[in-house]
């Protein structure tokens, strides 16, 4: 019998790529968000207004995940913006390898910020690296408080939570202010923004940390 | 249900390391995952199972051994168990504080012949 010591990451590979795609968006000064959470929960809502809200002020692009659909894209093809889409054929997440692909379809120089809506699951996208420099998290109130506690790695992994469906907050039984300490506890640098997608409301403070972080990376010296 | 795609790449390692030391036949795997990485420890086994086809993998136990969620405070470097993902550091009451473990995904050793 032999016994081999490996202590070898299972995601190594993942993670050497998602280097590869981290240090090309750094040399282009290209600010990259990986937007993750659970199907429902308005991502795509959320990046419609966004797209509304940067127009003429950001050059963007997004990257759109789904398992097997173009029913996302075609949503954000409608803004006239660089939209493409990865089918995952069954996978559960988006991972540095596919990402990686697509884009060699974008003219990258010509971008201020990329947008990559992952696939909607609140598990598996968090375990994976894409090279982004940050995350966004969407949770919506009608998912409940609880969320963070059962699910806490994908709000440790996000610099943002962005807490959607604030309209729907009387007809539910969310407990806002019980969720926005459980995220805090999980994560004490998060930055927590309440919006409604569907009536436009609450996303000036998340533009604005858009902004500066696009801002900051583009001023990085490379 | 990521565990799959997980096991893929523990199989690609182990069959790869297996070639460099000449082992064609696998009897056990020590695979350590940490308390907040998501990977289902059931699950695993579950999709490890069906690579039992597989002549080095035939007969293969995989074990796991589960890491806790510690903490360290870059404040007063005290370091503690994490209950309920709490990140705060009960000595100094920091917001300031680094995963020490728990986000472990790796192959520790394995055995075979």
């Amino acid at each position: 019998m032999v016994k081999v010591r490996m202590a070898a990451p299972v995601l190594q590979q993942n993670d050497e790529v998602a280097r590869e795609n981290r240090e090309l968006f750094r040399e282009k000064g290209l600010f990259v968000l990986n937007l993750m959470s659970s199907p429902g929960s308005g991502k795509t809502s959320i990046l419609e207004r966004t797209i509304e809200k940067l127009a003429g002020r950001l050059k963007l692009g997004v990257i759109e995940g789904d398992i097997y659909t173009t029913r996302d894209a075609e949503r954000i093809e409608k803004f006239g913006i660089p939209v493409v889409q990865i089918n995952t054929a069954g996978s559960c997440h988006l991972d540095a390898r596919m990402v990686q692909p697509a884009l060699d379809d974008f003219v990258l120089d010509e971008l201020d910020l990329l947008i990559v809506e992952n696939v909607g699951n609140l598990v598996c996208p968090a375990e994976f690296d894409l090279g982004e420099d940050a995350a966004a998290a969407v949770l919506s109130v009608a998912e409940g408080n609880d969320k963070p506690v059962k699910y806490p790695l994908v709000f440790r992994e996000s610099s943002v939570v962005l807490i959607n469906k604030i309209d729907l907050l009387p007809y539910t039984d969310c407990d806002i202010g019980l969720l926005q300490e459980d995220l805090k506890k999980i994560n004490p640098q998060l930055e927590l923004f309440q919006v409604s997608a569907r009536l436009d409301e609450g996303f000036d403070p998340w533009i604005a940390w858009l902004e500066q972080q696009v801002k900051a990376k583009k001023k990085r010296p490379s | 249900m990521h565990e799959l795609s997980l096991m893929m790449g523990i199989v690609d390692l182990l069959r790869q390391s297996a070639a460099e030391n000449n082992i064609k036949q696998i009897t056990k795997v020590m695979l350590v995952v940490g308390d907040m990485t998501m990977a289902a420890p059931d699950a695993l086994q579950f999709a490890f199972q069906s690579f039992q086809d597989e002549e080095l993998f035939r007969g293969a136990v995989l074990e796991i051994r589960k890491e806790p969620v510690r903490g360290e405070c870059k404040d007063c470097s005290h370091i503690f168990d994490v209950k309920d993902f709490a990140f705060l550091c009960p000595s100094c009451s920091s917001p300031n504080v680094r995963v020490a473990s728990g986000r472990e995904l790796y192959i520790d050793y394995y055995e075979g012949e």
